[in-house]
Formats: C-alpha cells, structure tokens, sequence
C-alpha cells in the first residue's frame, strides 16, 4: 500500500492508504480528527470542507495520495489552546448552528471567503455557500456569523 | 471505489507513457468528476495518472487579443484573473459560475473539456469564442473537439495542455442553472467578432454542446435581442429529464440567447 506524508494542523504526519482512500477517511480513520464531517459523501454538502494548501477543498472528494507534501488544516486546527479561532468565535456569538453537523465545513469554507473579502456582503456570503449545506436550514445565523467573522478577522490582522 | 494504481506523473510526456502502460488508465486533474463517478463505480480503471504535479500546464497567458488557459488552471484562477476579465470577461464570468467554491478551487479547463459533459459551461465558451485546444499532438478547432456526449477527438494517451481563446468584440453567457448542481439545464454562449460573425453556442439542451445557426444568421442582420424575437431552438433530438422536456429546453435555448445578446450591451 502507497504510503502517504503530509503536513495537517502544523503536524507531520504519514501513513499507509490505499490508493482510493479519501482525505477525509485518512483523517477521520487514521488521524482521528472526526471533526470533518462526512454528510453526503457526493460532493454536494460541504461538511467535509478542510483546506489544502491554504484553498478549501472537499475532503470526500480528494484522494488521501493526492495530498503527498501538502499543508492540510482541519477545524481542528483553528483554534490556539482554549482561544476560539475569530470565526469559531462569530459562530458562537452569533448562535450560527443548530445541531451543529455542517458547522465544521461551514467555518472551513467561510475562512477562504474571509481570506479573499474581509467585508463579504450577505449576497456574497450566501453565493460563497453554494457549496454548505445546512439541514436544519440554519442559514440566517451562518450568514451573520461569516460576515461577522470576517471582519473580527480583518480587526485581529489591522491591529 | 474500486480500487486502482496511483501514479503521479511528472512531466506530459511521463503521463502519456503511464497511460500507455496501464491496462485502462486514466487521467487525472482535477477529479471533480473522475472521483464521484468512481465512487458510483461507473467506472473502474486499473491505474490513475495524477497531472496536478506536472509543470507548465498552470497559468493564464494573454498576448494581443489572445487568452491562453493552462490545461490544469482551475477555474477559480480563471474566475478572479484580471488578465481574462480585461480580456474576455465573458470566459471569467463563465468559470465563476462553474459548481460551488470548493470545485471551482479544484476543478480545471483540461479536465473539463476533456470529460465534455452535455451539461457542462466550458464547451459552450470554447464553441462560441471558436477557441483551439492545444494537445501534446495537435491543435483541434473547438467545433471539431466535442464530439458526442462525454466523448471529443482526443486519441488515446492524448493530453490536452492549453486552451487558446480569440478575444471577441463582445461575449456573454447566460445560464439556467439546475438548482441543486449547478450543471447547465441550459446554457447559451453569444460571441460577436470585430468581423461581425456571431457565434450562438448552446450547452445542457442536447447531448453535446452545438451551435444554433439559425440564430447567428439572424444576429449577424441585427445583433439585438429583438432579432430573436419568436425564434426557439426545435426540440427535436433535445435532452429530456426530470428537470426539464425537451420543449421546455427548447423554449430556454431562445430565451436564454436573448438574455445573453441583451447582456453584450
């Protein structure tokens, strides 16, 4: 079997995978870092958003081989000790999830949207979502929390 | 998924020997289609050829009233280029509106293309602007590219590494997107040259992109929404789901012409 090393939340890590093993199998499985979700499995929902090379990227939808060398970040990763990352902090602040399952892929991917547009419109956050999907419907509060999160980031970098 | 053979392939030249060599392999670039359809098990190679690591099929190049596409650039490197929103800010705003943010970060232009979905944006733009695709062979006029659904003119072991588009004097696409994926139920691509010959490029309403000449004809007359005024495609040989009839394609094809003439300004 293909051994596979890569960089995920600032660790090196390696590991044996098939070849059709998924990013998010490996990390889940392997790494145990079940806070990527899978929801859909098809590449529809977003749950199981993480970054690769600093670009949010479906982990269902990516083989674990494709991430030879590559800089992985989970939600996992966000977060320095007990300190909330900003935008887990919005969420919170914010009320913006409900059962909490899409939360993790909806934060990975609001941190690429905040990455490009520290000031995202609510048009420009919910386009950004056409990947996110929220069963409970829990839109409203996701998109006050990444507007509101983008610009608590913006505010850390300014200051 | 079934299982297979990973291979990552260093140059273009090492990709076709890989393939050469596997019993069924395949290429890779993407995989925005290549991994769900293996996950379905619609498809079951014995080896697949990784391009992402191979050097120089990445970037935008634009020189005069040319835009060269890198067979492996993504569409969120086309979407937000100023190189190719200055250019052609049609093909932008196509790549923009491919998928979601995630496909679009992963998705490219070679894998594309060279996947030809019926309902796919890119071979609407390729058709309309009349783009070449550059191979590691050849170079193929779009309008002979796309063959029939899900199959082009490339050979076995042929790779495509460049897409080069001719600025028109204006473009626009306009899309009716299924709600839930986002593919085309009907895209149509409008292009007028600075000769004045106009392209219609219809994608999602048939088996494979084609051009409704018909209408060109009309807007080479008069290139203004109006001049398609009671003009539909026919519905005839059109893809039926259940997203849409046949008919119900048709009458978008017409619409969706206009809204794209009205949006060249």
């Amino acid at each position: 079997m293909p051994t596979v090393s890569m960089n995920v939340n600032g660790e090196a890590v390696s590991g044996e995978v098939e070849a059709r093993t998924l990013l998010v199998q490996f990390l889940r499985e392997q790494l145990r870092l079940t806070g990527t979700h899978v929801g859909c499995d098809t590449s529809q929902c977003g749950a199981c958003v993480v970054h690769v090379n600093g670009v949010s990227a479906k982990s269902c939808t990516m083989l674990a081989v494709q991430c030879a060398d590559a800089e992985v970040t989970t939600i996992e990763g966000l977060a320095d000790g007990d300190d909330l990352h900003p935008m887990q902090e919005a969420f919170r602040d914010n009320h913006g999830l409900q059962c909490g399952f899409c939360t993790p892929g909806m934060i990975m991917s609001a941190l690429d949207l905040a990455r490009r547009n520290s000031t995202p419109s609510e048009q420009e956050v919910r386009d950004w979502l056409e990947g996110n999907i929220c069963r409970c419907t829990g839109y409203h509060n996701i998109v006050k929390s990444i507007m509101a999160g983008a610009r608590a980031m913006a505010a850390v970098r300014g200051g | 998924m079934h299982n297979f053979t990973y291979h990552a392939a260093n140059s273009v030249a090492d990709a076709a020997a890989k393939v050469a060599d596997g019993e069924d392999a395949v290429l890779m670039a993407g995989g925005m289609t290549l991994l769900p359809t293996l996950k379905q098990r619609l498809a079951q190679p014995s080896d697949i050829i990784d391009l992402a690591g191979v050097a120089g099929l990445s970037g935008i190049r634009v020189e005069g009233g040319t835009v060269t596409v890198g067979a492996m650039t993504t569409h969120d490197t086309v979407a937000n280029s100023s190189e190719v929103a200055a250019a052609i800010p049609a093909l932008a705003a196509v790549a923009g509106h491919i998928g979601d943010p995630q496909v679009r970060n992963r998705g490219t232009i070679g894998g594309s293309i060279a996947n030809n979905d019926p309902a796919a944006d890119y071979p609407a733009a390729l058709v309309g602007l009349g783009a070449t695709v550059c191979t590691n062979r050849r170079e193929i006029a779009a309008g002979d590219f796309f063959t029939s659904m899900f199959e082009t003119a490339l050979d076995e072991g042929e790779i495509v590494t460049s897409v080069r588009f001719p600025a028109p004097e204006t473009a626009a696409y306009m899309k009716f997107p299924n709600p839930a994926s986002r593919y085309a139920i009907v895209g149509v691509f409008v292009a007028r040259t600075t000769g004045g010959s106009v392209r219609v490029a219809v994608t999602g309403a048939a088996g494979c992109v084609y051009r409704e000449t018909a209408m060109e004809t009309a807007l080479e007359g008069d290139f203004s929404p109006a001049a398609l005024d009671g003009m539909t495609a026919s519905a005839d040989d059109l893809n039926e789901d259940i997203h849409a009839s046949a008919e119900y394609r048709a009458h978008l094809v017409g619409v969706m012409a206009r809204r794209a003439v009205a949006a060249c300004g």
